[in-house]
């Protein structure tokens, strides 16, 4: 007799489609044909586990690199990781990347003429705490332009990736800052439902900001919980 | 494509305002690399001196067959017993498509387990994706445990041979093809869980 572990809750009206023709490079990028359900086995019910033998001291710091510090707007970004249970996720690898605070990405295939900052690599990493608490201090990205459509920018976004405890909780999301002026023309962040739009938006949040320091933005994530079985309640819930 | 220039409303609002629910996927866009390349270690399930490693090579391509020479390959799989997150063993990799679109994974074939045949599982990452692509690899000398497996099963049997991958001197490969307009076309099959 198989025992498989409770299943993961299929997401409705949380993830973009990925047909979104606004977003150009979607056109021969997603499948035509329809998407098929298939039953969560042992391999979508589990996942790896990294934790922090993959971090190094510093990597929480995007701010000091290569022997100076990042030009910008200092910021500490800072949150949970949570699955929609709403129990914390602890000890789950956060990577993370961004543009300078010019927009400029350190990659061979940006070559739009805002500076390189040689003190910023725009690459983070760190593992959430035995609450599910993660902390990154960084440089405010910069928006950038993009060919998309005709005077097209990308707000301002920190992407993040996340594990999870399973193949089927893994995500990749962009966070963005509070009244981003370039939401209106955003494909991307437009791609997303209405009711879950603003789920990636993150929370100025002045009692995380340091004095003579720097600011404070709260971005909680939240990846897919799993349901519910008849055999769970509060009492059982202790792990 | 000059004169285009979408326009959305926006409705003023953060996460404090926002329903709780899971947070949506965004693509990895152009520069996944600066923060999510592992490198050769991630291409390595298993080291080089392993006895039985084997060497896959998965494909991708794009609507036009032309290679997605940007994209990121996941692959998670059981150990050769079948278990998955058995200690010891990652079961993980991480592979950039190279201008070919073809990613490289080194590990061992996975057992079969769980009433499933021996397979990969592969989530692929890229700008232009909004979302994680997901589907599976299979390989070709199964065909018998193919035949009752949960997942192939739930394909039509035309689809089915598209998941499973070809025999090379040191491994296997295989092609992703992401798009077909074509119902009865090369599409790869992608699956919901």
């Amino acid at each position: 007799m198989l025992h498989l572990p409770p299943r993961f809750v299929r997401p409705e009206g949380v993830h973009p489609p990925l047909d979104f023709p606004d977003y150009r490079t979607t056109a021969l990028r997603r499948p035509a044909q329809p998407l098929t359900l298939i039953p969560q086995r042992l391999g979508e019910l589990s996942g790896p586990v990294f934790g922090e033998d993959r971090v190094q001291d510093g990597d929480a710091d995007l701010t000091l690199a290569n022997g100076g510090e990042a030009a910008g707007q200092r910021i500490i970004v800072h949150g949970r990781v949570l699955d929609s249970d709403g129990k914390p996720v602890p000890h789950t690898l956060v990577e993370v990347w961004q543009a300078n605070a010019a927009g400029r990405y350190r990659h061979v295939n940006d070559s739009w003429p805002a500076p390189l900052d040689p003190y910023f690599n725009g690459v983070g990493r760190c593992v959430t705490d035995a609450q599910g608490e993660y902390r990154f201090t960084t440089v405010k990205p910069g928006a950038y332009p993009w060919r998309n459509h005709h005077n097209a920018w990308r707000p301002a976004h920190i992407h993040f990736s996340l594990f999870g405890t399973a193949f089927t909780q893994r995500l990749v999301t962009q966070m963005y800052f509070p009244d981003d002026p370039l939401f209106f023309q955003d494909p991307i962040y437009n791609s997303v439902p209405a009711e879950a739009r603003h789920r990636m938006v993150s929370v100025f949040d002045y009692d995380a900001t340091v004095d003579n320091w720097a600011l404070g933005f709260r971005f909680d994530i939240v990846l897919r919980g799993r349901e519910a079985t008849p055999f769970e309640n509060e009492e059982d819930d202790d792990e | 494509m000059s004169d285009f220039a979408p326009r959305y409303p926006v409705t003023p609002g953060d996460q404090s305002t926002a329903t709780f629910g899971p947070t949506p996927s965004q693509t990895v866009g152009p520069y996944w690399k600066i923060g999510l390349d592992w490198g050769t270690d991630g291409e390595n399930v298993v080291p080089a001196d392993t006895p039985g490693r084997i060497t896959v090579r998965i494909t991708v391509l794009d609507g036009h067959r032309e290679p997605m020479a940007d994209a990121m390959l996941e692959t998670w799989q059981a150990d050769t017993d079948g278990r998955y997150g058995a200690p010891g063993f990652r079961g993980f990799a991480r592979s950039a498509a190279d201008e070919t679109g073809t990613a490289v994974v080194h590990t061992v074939k996975p057992g079969s387990g769980d009433g499933q045949a021996p397979h990969l599982l592969v989530g692929i990452f890229a700008r232009g994706t909004l979302d994680r692509l997901y589907t599976r690899m299979y390989f070709p000398e199964d065909l018998a445990e193919h035949a009752t497996d949960p997942v192939l099963t739930a394909l039509p049997e035309s689809q089915r041979a598209k998941l499973v991958a070809d025999k090379t001197g040191d491994g296997y490969e295989w092609t992703v093809y992401v798009q077909d307009l074509d119902p009865n076309g090369v599409e790869t099959p992608f699956f919901s869980i």
